[in-house]
């Protein structure tokens, strides 16, 4: 942790457990008096509603667990014995399928937090590095949880996704294999997901822990994305964040419970209430919406191999991105040119989207123009899912190595507390800079 | 003391203590390796799973034009009876440009033309196409839209290879075993 503690035990209870085990003084310098950038928007609350959105995932999760039964032939039914006959069962199965859309939606905003801020830059390289892990095990967790409804797209999303490893070659054939557990994806590929599915999430567990004690070396960065000079710059975590933490969970349970109460299918597929059936795939199968992009570029690419790839390379990327973007810059605030490229980014990751969802060879608007560019009509989803993919690759490989070296950032100020200061209208005449210091 | 060390003192020779250090770290290697493939390997195809018997079909069932889907290994298995404009169209492509060359005749019994087995599986991802659709009138794809001749072969889209035919025998002239 940086900086020495200030924690003193006021009890004798408390100083004979600090001598021994100093888990009350871990806490108090972790969770309260942290000293943190003073300048932190609402940007920075997605962490804490992230943390409590695996806690309700943890929590949910392990009750259902308590009524599902992990074999081909009573999965789906014991999946509508919970909404039907368990006590409250239809409120904790909701509130656990939504809240992985929740926890996705959450955590997309994070990521997003991170490439505007430049929050994955040195010294928080390793701290990114965990957060992509977590996406990883978090994506991993929510795709084998999917299947185990056993419904019409739980199957087949396993079809296809395990399908993917096929493509390697030599090994493709005995990987599939291996992760089915037999010809198919049948009763062992079910038992092994339920128990896979059980684990990950306290692995994501652990990852977090890592992820929180990586942030706390460096701190937390912050808008201006310059480096915390002094104390000055700083208030400590409790009460500051936690009211301002709080205050943002509260607004984005209000968006959860309104999924939750209101409209508990809407993310979902109405084929994933008929049961499993392994000779018949539905007419349109999709992933569920957070995997959308990577699905859109798996199908823009025409080759099976090089789909899967791809794919899997657009989730590669993010590990190294702290070495591809070469500006010293931190915040986006100070690169206009960058700002301009980062939007066009997001533009471009909200089409994949929406391509992913879409029939690739549907035209995009009107009609189809006739006009046959290799394998498809340029006016179609396959089309503009490649231009969408290539501009994905190229942000990362492209834009972001050249414009640190081209670009000509904003001035930069000298510290956090500095533009706020220095701008008239938000210094009325007595006015300091300590606001912890006052109230 | 003050001498130089005995080189050949018991426990200080230091090839016979590499040799040690070695020795024990290979075998507490060769330990890891030994207990990690059970574990491992028990993901693989259990002994049930892989004793799946082999089926018998009657052809009898299906009309010409018609295909029925049977399971076979947890997967579906299309027998699908091909009408004499389907075998003449899949027999003309047979030198048009294939992905996974391969003609007609070589993907039916000899003298069975009409019966077409397939393991019902798309190339790609594994998805179940459906009969009759796709620019080729075989089968087609819903998932990443793969279409397939009337022979199975892989014509379009994203599959690498044609539909698969599995082993498969005339028991007589109506009955198939697969497997």
């Amino acid at each position: 942790m940086s900086g020495h503690s200030t924690y003193e035990p006021k009890t004798g209870i408390e100083r004979w457990l600090d001598t021994r085990l100093p888990i009350v003084r871990f806490a108090y310098d972790t969770a309260l008096s942290f000293p943190t950038p003073k300048n932190l928007n609402y940007w920075w609350t997605f962490g804490g509603i992230l943390a409590l959105m695996l806690g309700i995932q943890l929590v949910t999760g392990i009750v259902l667990a308590m009524h599902y039964v992990p074999h081909v032939d009573y999965a789906f039914a014991s999946v509508e014995r919970i909404m039907r006959d368990v006590n409250y069962g239809w409120l904790i199965r909701y509130m656990h399928a939504n809240g992985a859309s929740m926890f996705f939606l959450a955590v997309y905003l994070h990521i997003i937090r991170n490439l505007y801020y430049g929050s994955y830059k040195a010294p928080r390289e390793v701290l990114w590095i965990l957060g992509c892990l977590i996406y990883l095990a978090m994506m991993a967790t929510a795709f084998i949880g999917y299947v185990l409804p056993w419904g019409q797209m739980s199957f087949h999303g396993a079809v296809v996704i395990t399908n993917l490893f096929g493509a390697l070659p030599i090994i493709g054939g005995p990987i599939t294999t291996w992760l089915w557990g037999g010809f198919a994806v049948d009763n062992p590929t079910l038992n092994r997901f339920f128990s896979l599915h059980y684990l990950l999430p306290f692995v994501i567990a652990g990852l977090v822990v890592l992820h929180i004690w990586a942030l706390h070396v460096p701190g937390n960065n912050n808008p201006t994305g310059v480096n915390v000079k002094s104390e000055k710059d700083t208030v400590p975590f409790h009460p500051y964040y936690t009211v301002k933490d709080g205050f943002a969970i509260a607004v984005f349970l209000l968006l959860y419970a309104s999924f939750v109460f209101y409209n508990p299918n809407v993310l979902g597929h109405a084929d994933n209430y008929i049961p499993a059936n392994p000779l018949v795939t539905p007419a349109h199968i999709v992933p569920e919406w957070y995997f959308l992009p990577f699905y859109a570029i798996l199908r823009a690419v025409p080759d099976k191999l090089g789909g899967v790839l791809l794919m899997f390379g657009a989730i590669a990327t993010l590990f190294i991105l702290p070495w591809l973007d070469t500006s010293k810059v931190r915040s986006m605030r100070y690169r206009p040119q960058a700002k301009l490229y980062f939007w066009i980014f997001v533009l471009a990751a909200l089409v994949l989207g929406y391509c992913g969802g879409q029939l690739p060879d549907d035209p995009v608007i009107a009609q189809p123009s006739g006009l046959l560019l290799l394998d498809a009509d340029i006016n179609s989803f396959v089309w503009l899912s490649r231009v969408a993919t290539l501009y994905y690759f190229a942000y990362f490989w492209i834009i972001l190595p050249v414009l640190g070296l081209t670009e000509k950032p904003l001035p930069v100020p000298e510290s956090i507390s500095e533009p706020v200061l220095s701008h008239p209208a938000t210094t009325p005449a007595g006015a300091t800079a300590s606001p912890e210091k006052r109230g | 003391m003050g001498a130089t060390p005995d080189p050949h003192a018991p426990g200080d020779d230091p090839s016979r203590r590499d040799f040690i250090h070695i020795a024990a770290g290979a075998a507490a290697v060769g330990a890891v390796g030994a207990l990690a493939w059970p574990l491992v390997d028990q993901m693989n195809p259990a002994g049930d799973t892989l004793a799946l018997a082999s089926i018998e079909f009657d052809l009898g069932k299906v009309e010409p034009g018609q295909q029925v889907v049977v399971k076979w290994r947890g997967k579906p298995l299309f027998v699908r009876n091909r009408t004499p404009e389907q075998i003449a169209a899949a027999v003309k492509d047979d030198h048009a440009q294939l992905r996974d060359p391969a003609t007609d005749e070589s993907r039916h019994k000899p003298g069975k033309a009409e019966w077409l087995i397939l393991i019902g599986t798309c190339t790609h991802l594994g998805c179940v196409p459906t009969v009759g659709g796709g620019d080729y009138g075989g089968w087609f794809c819903p998932c990443h839209g793969s279409h397939y001749d009337t022979s199975g072969r892989i014509r379009k889209g994203p599959a690498p290879k044609n539909l698969v035919v599995p082993d498969y025998v005339f028991l007589s002239d109506t009955k198939i075993k697969v497997g």
